[in-house]
Formats: C-alpha cells, sequence, structure tokens
C-alpha cells in the first residue's frame, strides 16, 4: 500500500523538486546586530531525488529546512517546491522530521504515528488503521501500543519516521534524524532509512553533520560552508540505491568522495 | 509503603503528645480538648458532624467544580489571545491580594445565607492555583513540537487540542492540588460570614458556646477533608497522566 498524498491538489513524487535560488536568512540577535544564517544559496533537489547537505553545526542547516518547509520566508532570493513559491503551498508540499523525534508522551506508537494525519482532520481511529500497515512493513509490529517512553531511541526514530511519512508529502525534509542515537544504533538506523526510501520514494533533503551519513544515504552531496551557509561543493554519489551499509563501509568511490566532502568542509 | 508507616508513626506521635500536653494541670479543659474528649465528641455528635460535614464537603464540591471549568477556561483564553494574557494577567494577581476574610460578608449580603457565597469564595480561592498552572503548563510546550504540528498543517484549535492540553494536564493537577487544600479554608470563611449549616460554622459555634472537643472534632474532620481531597487529585493525576508518573510527588 502507498501513502497517498494529500486528497486536495495531489502532488506525485516524480513532479515535485526543490530549488533555492539566492536564497539569504537573517536573524536579528541582541543589540541590534543581526546574523546571517544563509546567504547566496543555490541548490536543487530534482524530483525522487535524495539530496545530503553537510556543514559544520551552526552553518544554518535546520534554518534552510525550515525554510523549504515554508516555516520561515528568505529574505532575499526564491524558494520553490514542485514549483510553488508561497509558503504556504510549500507547506503543504513538505514533510518535517525534526532532530529530536518529538513523539507526544501521552500516546502510544500507533498514535503519534497518525498525528500527522489527525491534524488535517482525519479522525484518530482511522489515522492509527492507516499507520499499521506501515509499521508492518517498516519493523515496528509488536510495538503499536507502546508508549514513547518503554521505546529504544532507533525505534522512536522510527515511529517519527512512519508519522512522516504518513503525512502524504511528496518531499521529506530530514534533520539530523540519528544525531542523538548510538553508533551502532546510527548505522542500524542508517541502513533501515535507505531501505525505507527504496521502499516509499520520495524526493529528500537530508540534513547531517556526518558526511558519512550522507554519502550513504543520498545521491547527491552538498557542502555548505560554516555561517553564512552557503554552497562550496557539490559531489555526486554514482552508486545506485538503497546501497548496503558494509559494502559502502570499504568501497573506495565513497572513500574519495568521503575525502572530498572533508577536505570541503575544511 | 515505608513513607505511610513513618507518617502513621508521626501522626501516633503527635496525638501522644497532644494527650499529654491536655492533660497537664496548667492547661484548661475549654482551651485544649484531649484525644479521648475529642473521640467521644465523634460518638456522641456523630450525627449532628456529618450532617454538617456533607454540607461543607457540598460547597467545597462545587466551588472547586466551577473554579476548574473558570480557571481552566481563564487559561486557554489566555494562551490563546495574548492581548486578553497581558490585560488580565494583573487582574488575576489582584484577585488573590483581596482579603477574602473581608470579602466573605459581602458575598453574604449579594448572594443570601444559601450555598451562593460559600461556592463563590471556594471558587474564588481555587480558581487562582488552577488558572496559573493550566496557563504555564500551555506556555511550556516546546515550540520545535508546534512548529511541528505547523508542518503538518493543524488549525490552531487542533493543535491545542492534539498537543496543548494534554501537555498540560500534570500542571492542571498541580493547581487541582493546591487548590484542593484551600478550598476547606475557602468554605469554612464562607460559613464564617453567614449561614445556617456546615462544619465552619459548628465550629465557629462550639466555640461560643464552650464544647471544645467539637471543635475540635470539627476541625478534626475539616483537615481530613482537604487530605483526602488532595489524594483524590493526586489519584486521578496517576490514573489520567499515567506517562508523567515519575514527576507526581504524591
Amino acid at each position: 500500500m502507498k501513502v497517498e498524498a494529500p486528497a486536495k491538489e495531489p502532488l506525485s513524487v516524480e513532479a515535485t523538486g526543490v530549488t533555492l535560488t539566492g536564497v539569504a536568512r537573517r536573524y536579528r540577535a541582541r543589540r541590534g546586530v543581526s546574523v546571517t544564517a544563509l546567504e547566496h544559496l543555490e541548490l536543487t533537489v530534482m524530483a525522487g531525488e535524495v539530496l545530503g547537505v553537510v556543514g559544520p553545526s551552526g552553518c544554518g542547516k535546520s534554518t534552510l529546512l525550515e525554510l523549504v518547509a515554508g516555516l520561515q520566508e528568505p529574505d532575499a532570493g526564491a524558494i520553490a517546491v514542485g514549483g510553488r513559491g508561497a509558503a504556504p503551498r510549500r507547506r503543504d508540499a513538505c514533510a518535517l522530521m525534526p532532530q529530536r523525534d518529538l513523539l507526544l508522551p501521552w500516546r502510544d506508537a500507533l498514535g503519534n504515528a497518525g498525528l500527522a494525519l489527525e491534524a488535517r482532520g482525519v479522525a484518530a481511529r482511522a489515522a492509527r488503521s492507516r499507520a499499521t500497515p506501515l509499521f508492518e512493513r517498516f519493523g515496528l509490529t509488536g510495538f503499536e501500543r507502546a508508549r514513547p517512553a518503554a521505546l529504544s531511541g532507533g525505534m522512536r526514530q522510527r515511529v517519527a519516521f512512519v508519522r512522516t511519512l504518513l503525512a502524504g508529502r511528496p518531499v521529506l525534509l530530514l534533520d539530523e534524524p540519528f544525531a542523538a542515537l548510538d553508533a551502532i544504533t546510527r548505522a542500524e538506523m542508517q541502513q533501515w532509512l535507505a531501505d525505507a526510501l527504496a521502499a516509499e520514494p520520495r524526493t529528500v533533503l537530508l540534513v547531517t553533520h556526518d558526511v558519512e551519513e550522507a554519502l550513504f544515504l543520498a545521491d547527491r552531496v552538498a557542502v555548505l560552508s560554516p555561517r553564512p551557509g552557503r554552497v562550496v561543493a557539490e559531489l555526486e554519489v554514482p552508486l545506485p540505491r538503497p546501497r548496503d551499509r558494509r559494502a559502502a563501509v570499504t568501497d573506495p568511490q565513497l572513500a574519495r568522495l568521503r575525502a572530498r566532502a572533508l577536505e570541503a568542509l575544511g | 509503603m515505608r513513607r505511610a508507616a513513618l507518617t502513621v508513626l508521626l501522626l501516633a506521635t503527635c496525638v501522644v503528645l497532644w494527650d499529654w500536653v491536655a492533660s497537664l494541670d496548667s492547661v484548661d479543659d475549654l482551651t485544649l480538648a484531649s484525644p479521648g474528649e475529642v473521640a467521644h465528641a465523634f460518638e456522641d455528635d456523630w450525627g449532628l458532624l456529618w450532617e454538617n460535614a456533607w454540607v461543607t464537603l457540598q460547597e467545597v464540591l462545587l466551588g472547586l467544580a466551577v473554579a476548574v471549568v473558570a480557571g481552566v477556561a481563564f487559561a486557554v483564553g489566555m494562551h490563546l489571545s495574548r492581548a486578553l494574557r497581558d490585560a488580565a494577567y494583573p487582574l488575576l494577581v489582584g484577585s488573590q491580594a483581596v482579603p477574602i476574610v473581608v470579602l466573605a460578608p459581602i458575598f453574604v449580603l449579594a448572594f443570601d445565607y444559601g450555598m451562593g457565597p460559600k461556592l463563590a469564595i471556594v471558587a474564588l480561592i481555587c480558581f487562582f492555583p488552577i488558572t496559573v498552572n493550566v496557563l504555564d503548563g500551555l506556555r511550556a510546550v516546546d515550540p520545535e513540537q508546534l512548529k511541528l504540528m505547523r508542518s503538518f498543517g493543524a488549525s490552531r484549535l487542533r493543535t491545542l487540542r492534539a498537543v496543548e492540553l494534554p501537555a498540560a494536564l500534570p500542571s492542571f493537577f498541580s493547581g487541582l492540588r493546591v487548590a484542593a487544600t484551600v478550598s476547606v479554608i475557602g468554605a469554612v470563611f464562607g460559613e464564617w460570614a453567614g449561614s445556617d449549616a456546615g462544619l465552619g460554622r459548628l465550629v465557629l459555634l462550639g466555640n461560643n458556646q464552650l464544647q471544645t472537643p467539637r471543635v475540635y472534632a470539627g476541625i478534626v474532620i475539616l483537615t481530613l477533608m482537604a487530605v483526602a481531597l488532595f489524594a483524590l487529585a493526586s489519584l486521578a493525576e496517576r490514573l489520567i497522566c499515567p506517562w508523567n508518573r515519575k514527576e507526581s510527588p504524591a
């Protein structure tokens, strides 16, 4: 079963890319000093592509995702998602997966997964029944009624990912989804996400500070400079997805790309 | 379990101490009734005490109910409207600065002798801790969580219902616990200002009629009532917010 896009004006993954042209975003910090988070940012995510964005911490990666998601407006430049520029239209094409899972502690796993549907007015029971098949598909069977507190970090991220999928949007915006996990669980979850994206193709913007994670999961990796963030390198990853974690570790091509990315990061 | 045993032990110590102080020659029987005399009062005046306790309990429960409805509604309103919050918050604080003891007789003038003034006073005392706690709970919701709901396209009211109100439940119960303990005091003030029934009135009359053991019996019941309400609020919290168990102090 495929997860449907919103009934109103459905957007297909095949037709929904993301483009940012000349984007700048400034914040007014204390005492009138303004901080430039992003400047002259040019970025394109092709429809169905996974674009990894890596950069040092504080380079405006989360800002980038909120801009694309229509939660913020740029101070300069233009952003379009599936050709739509207005913030509410961008928002309707994107599903955000934040760094922390933000699962609601009083809801069980199934109820949390259905939250994105309930946000649009789907009844709780219907939302649960639509989440159920995804639990089977993504290794969550048996955890439907578990509260977040009873789930491991990896399982919580799986539930958060299912919630993101159920939003039914063609574009996924993943904000360091595994940053809070221990190394072993993170590796396991990266493989899981690679397979999940193969099963549920989406246009993906994956932000991370982990070069290896980006190279393993993405078709292309953009390297951002320290603040103000802009793209200093773009690397093609010439391996078909989904990749195998163990093979990727020793792949010479990925090793070369990794060296180039690290060099670009400075 | 161990804590409960310690509480009982402490209580027993207090009673023994009380008994000893009451037996001293220098202590007037009219000032301090001994535990035994109070127990006798319970036996002799059981019907009277029970009848009046029931009246007071009704005042307390109805007053609390009014406070809960008004407090939650007020908190949600202040949460949703910044203008209302800015305008009403000082008034809310001011409402607690008004000396209730002075206000009580005016309420009696306004609402007559019946249930009305007691309800009003209990509600006035109880609505403050509920409003403040619920408002704090609503405002403490993680802004990232709200951002996520916005990205899902959720309306303000849907976010309130699905995220903010459940998140504020533990705070609500904190407020309710405080309200439960002060509610009994409110009812007593209300009865002192003018009434024809209730434990507060019974205690006041008993004082005037030098029926000291009965006064103490009334006080014991009032205290138990407050403790029981507090325990009930804690129990309700545990049943309704099981995810929050580790934070519950009771």
